[in-house]
């Protein structure tokens, strides 16, 4: 690989580059699902590729080829530089990097059991067996089951003299229960929607999930769903779950952080933000309990987030971003950071493969657990009229990230600190800070999941990236309740 | 610099040829897909990224005894497409059989294709300079008008070639050029976004003439208070909202009581003045006329005034739809060519939507306007999701150029809504439609779609700007 990244730098600075980076990327996957008992998924793949970034004439540009000869590469490193060179042409001041150490490194992300060493056989064996129990449900009209791993290796080399190599293993999996009556199409899922659960471990995470065990449980909860009364509409407090949360801290707090979008870069597509520059060190983001970190280290967890390095070099960090409710740092980038005055970029780079340019990501945008114990019991117990939602159904916010509205799975009602009878199409609203301001409790770190976010989008051409988020259940006070169904 | 040539229908032949040679699997089906993309990106009047990406894939499926798996790769060499139908074959042989699991698809089967000429050789080689003088001409209509522009200028050529072992070849190629820009003001934005398969029928000066219009009339803008008003859509918000109804009109969704369509077959869902076919070779349409195991993709009548009245199956769907009490429901249970690429968990899907609306019933957005008393111009939606599957209900918020119309004039920009809206209720209420055109929306795939005049559209909430 160094042979590779050697010809791209080398013909880049050739051309005329002042800065390069040769990216390469071998990355393989499996993906494994069933669908009513049937076999809906079952295909793998890998992709080897190089990405070349060069500044020239002080702007950006990019190119990417599989194509990884002498002669290839090489004409993919030139082509990065003529584009770089078509930047300078609509520029308003060159692009400048604060300085990082020019790194030298190896780290793959701990990995106890190799996904890809399990017989296909076991996948198999374990999803149709989650298959029968979600249908064998008597109401349930559709089950699904899915099981992934993925396995991506980056070589990373610059102009300054960086070389790191990095090996991500990522294993994820879940289930889905859909019940059709009358009017109506309930979901139940578990762990999480939209997949289930994903973080960088090996196939040790498939046992840790304990999905055959609550298959049936969370069958019956999608058809109980059915007839149970609609979720009323007003102001309540409300308890959110963890995976709730983490979507929550997600949309409202990891994007608007991103130092792009605060700059303009994304206006035409994701938005831009209201944490204008103004607001950092002077908001109150939200109440006193709300701590929130970006943190892609390992120390953290083994969220989609964590790494050792991102995908410009940077070692990665802890960054405060609410302290204590105040808004204390944004995500960013080595020319974002240059841009506003700061000394080093927060290390958050990252592309989705070697095709894509890396751009201001989340890593793992985490809320801290309370310090003080507070269990579930002791949450519910503490909350006298109110609703506990869980799972994320529909998620939607403004461009600029104030205006959100949630729906979930299911919800509950609390009643004098007793979790009461189900409710079916729970939905919550509200605008951002005024929401993180109404935090007035949440679990401690034996309640706290590091959560997997495997799809997030962002950029044009646009590319999806995995993020983490820890959270622990939380309560929210008189939030909007109910406004999707509104009349 | 000379643009590198990309693989060609005979490259792609060869491949399977020697993918073919590394089997005794009497059942492979194998597909090629790639090509390059250019894409110049600016924010703050200046580019700001700028890319290329050329790239390949080759697919393998594999089929024995009710079984099918795939496998990819995007490297070329013997050893590695050797790799990959094993690893397709493996994967097929740990599976349970599945009864309903067709034969690969027959020449007698799959049907003819028409030729469609959606290439354009200038598309295809142009290069960084072109398209930063492209963005040169957004940028100078942002600072004559003294605006903050942001967007982006693509180009580029893609193929598709699929081929199995029972005789089946299948070969598209597009090129496409994509321009979209947002004009922000102190207070207020504009947003517009056009694509076609030739960047000769693009014009980026004119979007952002009218972006930066939308900019500048937008300023200032007043807060409404929620609730139903009368909204005349532009057809990038008619996009985006009848793209979530897409996935509904799939015999496998019909099948697994997923889709919204289930119990509403044959009645009258919308409007009488909603009339939408999917049409692979209409001129204002886009990709190739074959779905992912190579079967013909036929016209549909999708909703003929107001019934649903055919959805798409892949050939799977059409033999399980055949056997099921849906049959007598639809026009027909016939594979349409709107399949997935095997195995999938979706089935089909209408691609290629276009909606039907007679010349002189067309109503221009300027007489919308005219015959509006009061309600609002929405130039595009943001962030759509799905809050009920079965009532279709999604949310999502204005964007980039909301207006109120009084006494039919357009009036003062407004605070942006976040909306609750039922699209099957929103289809149910249409007052007026105007000529469909090509549009294209960030929520959903292109169509060609109308503007539309709506009445009692349900919006919630407002936010800060």
């Amino acid at each position: 690989m160094r042979q590779i990244a050697d010809w791209a730098l080398a013909m880049a600075v050739a051309r005329g580059s002042s800065h390069a980076e040769a990216r390469i990327v071998d990355e393989r996957w499996r993906s494994l699902g069933t669908r009513n008992g049937r076999v809906s998924v079952a295909s793998e793949g890998e992709s080897l590729g190089l990405g070349i970034r060069v500044l020239a004439d002080g702007g950006w540009g990019f190119a990417a080829t599989q194509e990884l000869t002498r002669a290839g590469v090489e004409r993919c490193a030139a082509m990065a530089v003529e584009i770089a060179k078509a930047s300078a042409r609509v520029q308003r001041e060159p692009v400048r990097l604060v300085d990082e150490p020019a790194a030298v490194a190896e780290w793959s992300s701990p990995c106890k059991i190799d996904p890809f060493a399990v017989p296909m056989e076991e996948n198999f064996d374990l999803l149709r067996k989650i298959d029968a129990a979600l249908t064998a449900v008597e109401g349930v009209t559709l089950a699904e089951t899915s099981m992934t791993f993925r396995r991506y290796e980056q070589w990373f080399y610059s102009t300054e003299g960086a070389a790191i190599h990095q090996t991500r293993t990522t294993t994820g999996a879940g289930f889905a229960a859909h019940a059709f009556e009358g009017d109506s199409i309930q979901t139940r899922s578990y762990p999480n929607s939209f997949g289930g659960q994903y973080q960088n471990k090996g196939y040790e995470l498939i046992g840790e999930l304990r999905l055959l065990e609550n298959a049936e449980r969370v069958a019956r909860e999608c058809v109980e769903l059915l007839k149970a009364p609609q979720c009323p509409e007003g102001r309540r407090d409300i308890v959110l779950d963890s995976s709730q949360l983490g979507l929550q801290i997600h949309e409202s707090i990891g994007h608007p952080i991103e130092l792009d979008r605060v700059l303009g870069y994304e206006a035409n597509f994701a938005g831009t933000s209201f944490l204008t520059l103004d607001k950092l060190h002077t908001l109150r983001y939200g109440s006193e309990l709300v701590n929130v970190v970006a943190d892609a280290r390992e120390e953290h967890g083994p969220g989609l987030g964590t790494f050792a390095f991102d995908d410009e070099g940077v070692a990665a960090q802890c960054v405060p971003i609410i302290t204590k409710g105040r808004f204390e740092g944004y995500l960013s980038s080595r020319d974002t950071a240059a841009m506003i005055g700061r000394n080093r970029s927060g290390g958050h780079m990252r592309a989705e493969g070697w095709a894509r340019v890396p751009i201001v990501r989340m890593t793992n945008v985490s809320i801290l657990p309370s310090e003080q114990p507070m269990s579930f019991d002791d949450l519910i117990g503490s909350t006298s009229d109110g609703i506990y939602m869980e799972t994320n159904r529909s998620w939607s916010i403004d461009d600029k990230r104030y205006n959100f509205q949630f729906g979930c799975e299911a919800a509950w009602e609390i009643k004098g600190g007793k979790l009461g009878r189900m409710l079916r199409n729970p939905s919550y609203s509200g605008i951002t800070t005024e929401f993180w301001n109404s935090m007035d409790a949440i679990c401690d770190r034996r309640h706290w999941t590091l959560w997997g976010t495997p799809n997030c989008g962002k950029g044009q051409p646009e590319q999806s990236m995995g993020t983490g988020h820890g959270a622990a259940p939380a309560r929210f006070l008189q939030v909007k309740v109910g406004g999707a169904y509104g009349k | 610099m000379t643009v590198n040539r990309v693989m060609d229908k005979g490259r792609c032949a060869e491949i399977f040829e020697r993918i073919r040679r590394a089997t005794d699997l009497r059942d492979v089906e194998v597909s090629v897909r790639g090509g390059r993309s250019s894409l110049t990106r600016f924010a703050n009047n200046a580019i700001t990224q700028n890319v290329s990406e050329e790239g390949y894939e080759i697919s393998v499926r594999v089929q024995m005894g009710g079984r099918t798996a795939r496998a990819t790769t995007n490297l070329l060499d013997d050893e590695s497409l050797r790799r990959v139908v094993q690893q397709a074959e493996a994967l097929a042989r740990v599976q349970e059989q599945d009864p309903e699991l067709l034969p690969m698809l027959t020449v007698a089967e799959q049907g003819s294709v028409p030729e469609l000429n959606r290439y354009c050789e200038e598309t295809a080689t142009m290069g960084a300079g072109e398209r930063a003088e492209q963005v040169a001409a957004m940028v100078a209509v942002a600072h004559r008008h003294g605006l903050n522009a942001a967007g982006i200028y693509s180009s580029g050529e893609e193929f598709e070639a699929l081929f199995n072992s029972h005789g089946v070849e299948r070969w598209h190629r597009q090129t496409m050029a994509e321009a979209s820009v947002t004009m922000q003001a102190a207070d207020s934005s504009g947003w517009q976004k056009q694509n076609y398969t030739t960047a000769k029928r693009l014009d980026a000066r004119a979007l952002a003439e009218t972006a930066a219009e939308k900019a500048l009339r937008s300023a200032a803008p007043v807060e409404l208070p929620p609730g139903k008003y009368t909204v005349i859509l532009e057809p990038s918000a008619v996009v985006d909202l009848i793209g979530f109804l897409a996935h509904d009109f799939s015999g496998l969704a019909l099948l697994e009581q997923r889709s919204c369509l289930n119990g509403r077959l044959g009645t009258k869902l919308f409007g009488e003045n909603i009339s939408i076919v999917d049409d692979v070779s209409h001129a204002d349409q886009t990709g190739p006329a074959f779905d992912g195991e190579g079967v013909a993709r036929n016209g549909l009548t999708l909703v003929e005034n107001g019934v649903v009245r055919e959805v798409a199956m892949a050939r799977g769907t059409a033999a399980r739809v055949s056997e099921s009490n849906l049959a007598s429901k639809l026009i027909g249970a016939r594979p349409t060519g709107h399949g997935f690429s095997l195995p999938n968990e979706n089935g089909e899907s209408a691609t290629n939507i276009v909606f039907k609306v007679a010349p002189g019933d067309a109503k221009t957005v300027e007489e919308m306007i005219a015959r509006t008393e009061r309600g609002l111009l929405i130039t595009r939606f943001w962030y759509i999701r799905e809050v009920d599957a079965y009532e279709k209900i999604l949310t999502g918020m204005t964007r980039d150029g909301t207006f109120l119309v009084e006494n039919g004039k357009v009036g003062k920009g407004i605070r942006n809504f976040r909306f609750n809206q039922s699209v099957i209720q929103m289809l149910q209420h249409v007052l007026d439609l105007g000529q469909p055109v090509r549009a294209a929306g960030e929520e959903a795939f292109d169509m060609v779609a109308p503007p539309m005049r709506v009445e009692g559209f349900q919006f919630m909430e407002t936010t800060r700007f």
